[in-house]
């Protein structure tokens, strides 16, 4: 056998005699690798004066909000007697609107649902980290595959009357179909850029207008039965 | 007149009462300032330095600041509202009249209640939206997206919990509009619109339950998230940059 050892292989828990510090920085994964030359500055005061400046303008603002307009208050509430239309909160008014076309589990419990659980994995998608225009790679499969998708999804609105979110849709389907004919290699623009795009961005901006049309209907051009009303005649 | 003031301040960053509360002590030294954000419980959740760029309005518009100041905004007219406000049926509506006739500035204190909570909801959207279109939830921040994910889910029942407290008919339909759908959950719904409710319909048990949610559970929650939210952006390497177009790296 070898001669025996004047030392000790282990791990030792005291940091004055075990001070092993081995940190692996694989290139370009940390952002301070990334920006080893960036310009920065100190968080006190300088960011802290930033955020407190943005956040005064912000108190001015609500103040001003507060001084001029007054939060509404009805009558004492009476379950014997339902407003017509009963309105939820308007942040809550594009899926009560969503209600009037499908049955409360879907359209209650389903949509937001899913909503809520696509959010959270959007970060986890591969899509998302290379950040590839939708149609660099496989480009036929994928033209084919839109086509299709946005025709089904057209169809099934018209199939559910939902023809307030028909336009967005539609839109969105005219802007892919350019991005689609754009190359790789035209000249940079509004349709470069929008080749550029990766699928999370095409169905995030679709879900933004979608979001702000249902909620905006709801909120102002829905009245008793929930009828279409105008704003300004009521 | 203002080298006196100035004497005085200093007196009082050099005294023993001062040093022992504010570590740091006095020096306007970048080691002086990078302690005062390290030796504060609350600053220390941010990082010592920020990038330059990142503190222009256009990186980050402020969103996630000004929702922290709505949030700040929301905390002191809340506590304050709450000395006014008996969480029982009819009473909470007449406390609503007494801040409209008789307490002073309690019209303004609840208009500003009001108005931030709707300025809440809406930043806190505005705020994903321009995480999502920077691509700031990438490798390593993927979870602190989720974590946002949950505020914005808490922030929508904040305000929702919120909004029965006043025990008019717009918050009492409101509140019976949404319960209802939670009643559309299959196999469970009436058992979880009942246990939101304490009761089959909205009525005073919902009115406590609401209460205890929108004063405690919910801001309590929300505040340990935040906690959270705002200490991983710090181990993440600070906001979210971009990478610097390669016409730039060149100079």
């Amino acid at each position: 056998m070898s001669e025996p050892k004047d030392f000790t292989v282990g791990i030792g828990s005291d940091y004055r005699k075990a001070p092993v510090r081995v940190a692996f920085i694989t290139r370009r994964t940390s952002p301070v690798v990334k920006f080893r030359d960036e310009d920065y500055v100190m968080s006190f005061p300088e960011t802290l004066l930033h955020a407190a400046v943005a956040v005064e303008v912000l108190v001015v603002l609500l103040v001003w909000l507060a001084l001029s307009w007054n939060a509404p208050l009805e009558q004492l509430a009476d379950p014997m007697h339902t407003p017509n239309p009963a309105k939820a909160p308007w942040y809550f008014l594009g899926l009560q609107e969503l209600l009037h076309y499908f049955p409360p589990v879907v359209a209650g419990v389903l949509v937001p649902g899913l909503v809520v659980m696509a959010l959270v994995v959007i970060p986890y998608f591969n899509i998302n980290i290379e950040a590839d225009g939708v149609f660099t790679k496989n480009r036929k499969r994928r033209i084919a595959i839109s086509s299709v998708v946005i025709v089904a999804l057209l169809i099934f609105l018209i199939a559910f009357d939902v023809y307030v979110a028909l336009p967005a849709t539609l839109l969105m389907g005219i802007l892919l179909f350019i991005a689609a004919r754009t190359p790789s290699d035209s000249p940079p623009g509004f349709r470069r850029w929008l080749a550029s795009k990766p699928l999370s961005f095409w169905i995030m901006t679709w879900f933004l207008i979608e979001l702000a049309v249902l909620t905006g209907v709801g909120t102002f051009f829905r009245g008793p039965g929930w009828s279409w009303v105008l704003p300004w005649r009521s | 007149m203002a080298n006196d003031m100035q004497h005085y301040v200093d007196e009082l960053h050099r005294s023993r009462v001062w040093r022992s509360i504010f570590r740091s002590g006095e020096g306007d030294s970048n080691l002086h300032r990078a302690q005062a954000v390290q030796n504060n419980v609350f600053l220390h959740l941010f990082a010592v330095k920020s990038r330059r760029r990142m503190l222009e309005f256009n990186a980050t518009w402020y969103l996630g600041t000004l929702t922290l100041g709505t949030f700040f905004v929301l905390v002191v007219t809340g506590i304050l509202l709450m000395l006014y406000y008996h969480p029982s049926v009819p009473q909470a509506y007449a406390d609503m009249k007494d801040l409209q006739f008789a307490v002073s500035s309690g019209v303004f204190l609840r208009n500003l209640h009001r108005w931030s909570a709707h300025a809440m909801v809406f930043l806190v959207f505005a705020h994903m939206f321009k995480v999502f279109y920077r691509g700031a939830y990438r490798t390593p921040r993927e979870f602190n997206w989720v974590i946002g994910v949950v505020l914005l889910l808490l922030t929508l029942l904040l305000s929702y919990t919120g909004y029965l407290l006043p025990w008019d008919q717009l918050s009492y339909w409101a509140v019976t509009v949404g319960s209802n759908i939670a009643s559309a959950v299959p196999v469970m719904g009436s058992k979880i619109r009942f246990l939101m409710l304490g009761g089959n319909s909205v009525n005073a048990n919902a009115l406590l339950r609401f209460y205890v949610l929108h004063c405690m559970i919910l801001p309590l929650t929300a505040i340990l998230l935040m906690a959270i939210h705002f200490w991983r952006i710090r181990k993440d390497g600070g906001l979210y940059a971009p990478e610097k177009p390669a016409s730039q790296e060149e100079k």
